[in-house]
C-alpha cells in the first residue's frame, strides 16, 4: 500500500469519526468546533479529488464562514438557554437513527451501482472551452454551459439577505446589522485586523482572478474579502454599514441584476437567454464575475453580521 | 544534486513531524489552557517551519517557493494572534479549563 493509500484512508475514518462525535457530542459549542474542523477535512479530501475549486469554496465556507455563523448561533443558543429539557424522545431519536441509515445505503447503493465508465460530460466541457477563451473548465461550466444556475444562486443570495433582514424590530428596520464590537484598539485583534485585509484583500483579487484559467474564482475570491471585512468589524475599527444605505443595496443586487441584463441582451440579440457572442464571452465574462465577486462578498459579510438591530442614528 | 535535496527534504520534514507530534503530545497531556497553548507554539513555529524548509527544495520554482514561505507566514501570524485571544480569554474567565 502506498503512503497516499494509507493517507487516505486515515483521512476518511478521522472525517467518519469527526462526523460521528459533532452528532453525539452535547455541548452545542463543541459540535460546533467539531463541524469545523469538518469543513476543513473535507477539503482535504476534496484536493485529493483534484476538485480544488470545490475544495476552495468548502474551505472558506464550511470551515470559514459557516463556522463563525454556528459559532454566533451557539452563542445565542448559550444566551436563551432553552431547549435543555426538550431532548427528543426514543421514537423520534429511533426513526431519526432509520431515516439516516436509509438514505446513506441509498448513497452507497448509487455509488456501488455506477455504470463502469461513470457518465460525464467533463470532456465536452473540455472540448468546447474555445467558445469561451477561458481554459479552466469549473469556471466555464459555472458561468457559461450552465450560467442559468449560477445567475439563480445570486438570487437565491439576495433571498437570504432579504429572509434575515425581515427578523429586523421596526425601529432598527434600515439600521446596522448586529452589535457594535468594542475590542482593545491596540489588542492583538485589532493589530492582525489592520496587517492582515491588505494581503487578503490582494489574495481575494488574485483568486478572482485566476479563475479564469486555474482553481478560483467569483465565489471563492468573494469569500475571501468577506472575512477580510468581517475582522475589522469584529475588531472594532469598522462598523457595520445602515441597511437603508443606497450605494450597499446597489452592490447587493448588481451580481444578479448584471447577469440578468447580459442574459437578456443574449436573448434579444443572439442564440438565447445567457448566450455571450463568442468574440465578447470572456470580457463579458469577466466583468459579470466582478460584480459577482463585490456582490457576493457584501451578502456573506451581512448574513454573517444578521439582522439589523441598532438605529443607525448615532 | 538530487540526492541531496531528497535528504534534506527527508530531514528537515521528519524534524518538523517531530515537532507536530511533541506539540500534539504538550496538547493532550499538559494540565491548563496556557501551558497548552505554549506546547502548540511549537507545532507551528518550528513544525510547520521545517516541513516548509524542507519542501522548498522540491519547488517548482521561485514563484512556488514564495508560496511556501509566505503559508508559513501567514501560519504564524494567524497561530500567534489566536493563542494571545485564547490566551486572554483563559485569564478573564477561568471557567476555561
Amino acid at each position: 500500500m502506498s503512503i497516499a493509500t494509507i493517507f487516505e484512508i486515515v483521512l476518511a475514518a478521522v472525517l467518519l469519526g469527526l462526523g460521528v462525535w459533532t452528532i453525539v457530542v452535547r455541548e452545542t459549542f463543541s459540535a460546533t468546533v467539531g463541524f469545523v474542523a469538518y469543513g476543513l477535512l473535507v477539503a482535504l479530501i476534496w484536493v485529493r479529488l483534484d476538485a480544488v475549486d470545490v475544495a476552495l469554496t468548502e474551505a472558506a465556507i464550511g470551515g470559514g464562514l459557516g463556522g463563525v455563523l454556528l459559532l454566533g448561533a451557539a452563542a445565542r443558543l448559550r444566551d436563551a438557554d432553552l431547549m435543555a429539557s426538550e431532548t427528543p424522545g426514543e421514537v423520534m431519536r429511533a426513526s431519526a437513527a432509520a431515516l439516516s441509515a436509509l438514505i446513506a445505503a441509498a448513497l452507497a447503493g448509487a455509488v456501488v451501482l455506477l455504470p463502469d465508465a461513470a457518465p460525464t460530460l467533463a470532456p465536452a466541457a473540455v472540448a468546447n472551452a474555445w467558445a469561451t477563451g477561458l481554459s479552466n473548465s469549473v469556471t466555464n461550466v459555472l458561468m457559461a454551459f450552465r450560467a442559468m444556475d449560477t445567475m439563480l444562486e445570486k438570487v437565491v443570495l439576495l433571498l437570504a439577505i432579504v429572509g434575515v433582514w425581515s427578523l429586523a424590530p421596526d425601529s432598527a428596520w434600515d439600521g446596522r446589522p448586529g452589535p457594535r464590537h468594542e475590542t482593545d484598539p491596540n489588542g492583538v485583534l485589532a493589530f492582525l485586523a489592520r496587517l492582515l485585509p491588505p494581503v487578503g484583500i490582494v489574495v481575494g483579487i488574485y483568486i478572482l482572478w485566476t479563475g479564469a484559467d486555474h482553481p478560483g474564482g467569483a465565489f471563492q475570491g468573494g469569500a475571501i474579502l468577506a472575512s477580510m471585512w468581517l475582522l475589522t468589524i469584529m475588531a472594532g475599527l469598522a462598523d457595520t454599514p445602515p441597511t437603508g444605505r443606497r450605494w450597499l443595496r446597489f452592490i447587493l443586487v448588481a451580481g444578479p441584476c448584471l447577469f440578468l441584463l447580459v442574459g437578456l441582451v443574449g436573448l434579444l440579440s443572439g442564440a438565447a437567454f445567457l448566450s455571450y457572442p463568442p468574440a465578447l464571452a470572456k470580457p463579458l465574462i469577466l466583468g459579470i464575475e466582478v460584480a459577482m465577486v463585490l456582490t457576493i462578498a457584501a451578502t456573506l459579510g451581512l448574513l454573517l453580521a444578521g439582522a439589523p438591530e441598532r438605529s443607525w442614528k448615532p | 544534486m538530487s540526492l541531496v535535496r531528497d535528504m534534506t527534504t527527508i530531514a528537515a520534514v521528519s524534524a518538523g513531524a517531530l515537532f507536530f507530534l511533541a506539540g500534539t503530545v504538550g496538547l493532550l497531556r499538559f494540565p491548563d489552557t496556557l501551558t497548552r497553548l505554549h506546547a502548540l507554539t511549537k507545532a507551528d513555529n518550528l513544525g510547520l517551519g521545517l516541513v516548509v524548509l524542507g519542501l522548498l527544495p522540491q519547488a517548482g520554482g521561485l514563484r512556488d517557493g514564495l508560496k511556501l514561505i509566505s503559508i508559513w507566514l501567514l501560519g504564524l501570524l494567524a497561530g500567534a494572534t489566536v493563542s494571545q485571544l485564547i490566551a486572554r480569554a483563559a485569564r478573564h474567565g477561568k471557567s476555561i479549563r
